[in-house]
């Protein structure tokens, strides 16, 4: 697509070239667009679109490389971290990475993840948590809150039947071949702007072959919360940061200190 | 073994298990992604020996899903991957299959098929012979089936499963059994470095110098475009019925018509062997490959004999395609048996003298 832009007008904000133009089908207010930009982004700030391969997981974002503009490969639910394991293996110089959600990730492919991570494989593992099933109409995740109510939890989730939000970034990070573990957000352009700085060096560290980087990022679902998406960045800060706190888990020893922000 | 050892070609004394993971190697894999069960752990514990020294990878899976996707993974990234397993094994890796089958994916899957169903046992079984040619998973899709039937073919087979695979952009299967994993037999090994490298143009390994980038998928959301993919399918799979082989054995004058593949059929020579001796008129059709199946040699052959008589490790399955076959040309019975038991070639044998006297009572 080529924008017309007048010689007197210079460009001060764009979509990265990383992204394809085809018009995303996330509903509007979602984060997956949020993040997928900032990825993409980051992508091309780094000048590796050329040797970087993705996994799209099941979910929402199954259709994610149908947006981001670098080779990439479709997994089973729950299997993006296999497949990526079989990618970066027989291609180590090629940056990695598994965009997931959070049912992908924490509940049907739970065995996949905790097993790439404790392999330490070296890629970059991307878990969006909105706390819900988006693509299958709203029902109960891994990580939906107590108390919330969703299609599958009508009278809202009861840890004595179901158990509690499973914190799958916590355990991650006790695992030695967790290289640097954090947790974001993109409730507000300032935490965006941060969640970008950690998928930076996220891949970095994969350049220096490090181990696995894990980032989650608190997202949101404006349809399977039946909110607007102001209300849900509200509903985010006051419901979901008290069970799913900012800040990083695990850092390189170097630049330990502890980051742990104020969410708001 | 000294690295001299990998690369001549003197026969030696290897067990079936470990033939097919030293040709595998041979075949120029670069990653074996599997998991430990019974009884095919040996091409696990080859790999994770042989491929360090070799400069391939190996990765332990944390189960047979894991594995199979990681194959996915591989085979997506244009490298030349494989995984191995027994049938429940094997079953956890169907989802990957489907797939894999969809995406059109190269890679090579081996079922050390053990008797089932269930947890089963850990003894010689054909009784997965359905799951590996009918597909197996979710979806109108077959796998390439080639069914060894000696140690010699296990290691060969390696090589003619990738060549298949490759060729077609379909994932290859070697469907085998615990005998056949585990005796050991004189065998030559295929030549190192043999099988070249197709041209993965299609891989998702990073762009490169492409202009476009690749995406792997097997996701059509839209029902026109999903069953333009099928038919596109479909179409490779008739493609792929000119690669059909099989082996016969006396077959040309032959009066009863045996059917058997793999450790079946090496019986099966046995009870030719038998009935020749004792002047019964008794041939033998070997499949080699169960997909694309022999259908045509199977139907010339069934208008000229009086009966077919299929012997399985199982409780009759290839005997439905041979029926297909034949057509009602000639009777078709079956014998074997199931749950890790071997029939001897004197019980076929029994079976053979059975329908001779049947037919025999018919004529009169």
């Amino acid at each position: 697509m080529e924008n017309k832009i007048p010689e007197e007008y210079e460009v001060v904000y764009c979509k990265p070239s990383t992204l394809t133009d085809t018009p995303l089908h996330y509903c509007p207010g979602c984060g997956h667009g949020v993040v997928h930009k900032i990825l993409m982004e980051v992508v091309e700030e780094m000048g590796i679109q050329d040797n970087t391969v993705g996994v799209a997981p099941v979910g929402c974002s199954v259709f994610a490389y149908n947006y981001m503009n670098v080779d990439m490969q479709e997994a089973a639910h729950g299997r993006a971290s296999a497949v990526a394991t079989g990618v970066k293996r027989v291609l180590p110089d090629r940056y990695v990475f598994s965009y997931q959600g959070d049912g992908d990730l924490a509940a049907i492919g739970t065995a996949e993840t905790i097993h790439t991570v404790n392999r330490g494989e070296n890629i970059l593992m991307i878990f969006v948590n909105n706390a819900i099933y988006g693509m299958t109409g709203g029902q109960m995740a891994p990580t939906t809150l107590l108390g919330q109510v969703t299609s599958t939890s009508p009278y809202g989730r009861e840890a004595a039947a179901i158990g509690n939000p499973l914190k799958i970034t916590e355990l991650l990070a006790q695992l030695p071949g967790a290289y640097y573990v954090s947790r974001h957000s993109i409730h507000t352009s300032n935490a965006i702007r941060k969640l970008k700085k950690a998928i930076a060096k996220s891949f970095e560290y994969q350049k220096e072959k490090k181990g696995t980087c894990f980032i989650e990022v608190v997202s949101n679902c404006p349809s399977g919360w039946k909110m607007t998406p102001l209300e849900t960045m509200k509903w985010i800060e006051e419901y979901m940061f008290p069970v799913y706190p900012l800040g990083d888990l695990k850092v390189p020893k170097a630049e330990s200190k502890v980051t742990t922000e104020n969410p708001n | 073994m000294s690295k001299n050892d990998n690369s001549n070609n003197e026969p030696r004394l290897m067990k079936g298990n470990e033939a097919l993971a030293e040709a595998a190697i041979r075949a120029g894999i670069h990653a074996y992604f599997g998991y430990p069960i019974t009884p095919q752990s040996e091409i696990l514990e080859y790999f994770t020996r042989e491929m360090p020294k070799r400069a391939g990878v190996v990765v332990q899976a944390e189960s047979e899903l894991a594995a199979i996707n990681m194959v996915f993974g591989g085979a997506g990234a244009g490298a030349r991957v494989m995984t191995s397993s027994s049938s429940p094994g094997i079953s956890l890796m169907q989802e990957g299959l489907s797939y894999i089958a969809s995406a059109e994916l190269p890679c090579l899957v081996v079922n050390i098929n053990r008797g089932g169903p269930g947890l089963g046992t850990i003894q010689p079984s054909q009784s997965d012979y359905w799951q590996a040619v009918k597909g197996g998973g979710h979806g109108d899709y077959h796998l390439i089936v080639l069914a060894p039937a000696s140690v010699q073919e296990m290691a060969d087979f390696v090589f003619d499963a990738f060549q298949l695979a490759e060729k077609y952009r379909n994932p290859a299967f070697i469907l085998a059994d615990g005998a056949l994993g585990q005796m050991m037999e004189k065998v030559v090994l295929p030549e190192e470095g043999s099988l070249p490298y197709h041209d993965a143009n299609w891989a998702t390994s990073g762009m490169g110098k492409r202009k476009e980038r690749n995406i792997i998928t097997s996701l059509f959301i839209e029902p026109e475009k999903m069953e333009q993919v099928n038919l596109h399918l479909q179409e490779k799979y008739k493609s792929m019925q000119k690669e059909v082989r099989f082996e016969t054995i006396l077959t040309e004058d032959a009066e009863i018509l045996l059917v058997a593949y793999g450790l079946g059929a090496r019986i099966c020579q046995k009870v030719v062997e038998l009935g020749r001796e004792k002047d019964i008129k008794i041939g033998l059709l070997r499949p080699i490959t169960l997909y694309p199946f022999p259908k045509a040699e199977i139907a010339r052959l069934a208008a000229r004999v009086q009966s077919v008589l299929v012997v399985e490790m199982n409780a009759g399955q290839m005997v439905e395609d041979v029926s297909l076959a034949v057509n009602g040309q000639c009777p078709v019975s079956s014998t074997g048996r199931m749950g890790g038991m071997i029939s001897s070639p004197e019980e076929v044998l029994q079976k053979v003298e059975s329908i001779v006297e049947k037919q025999t009572l018919t004529l009169e």
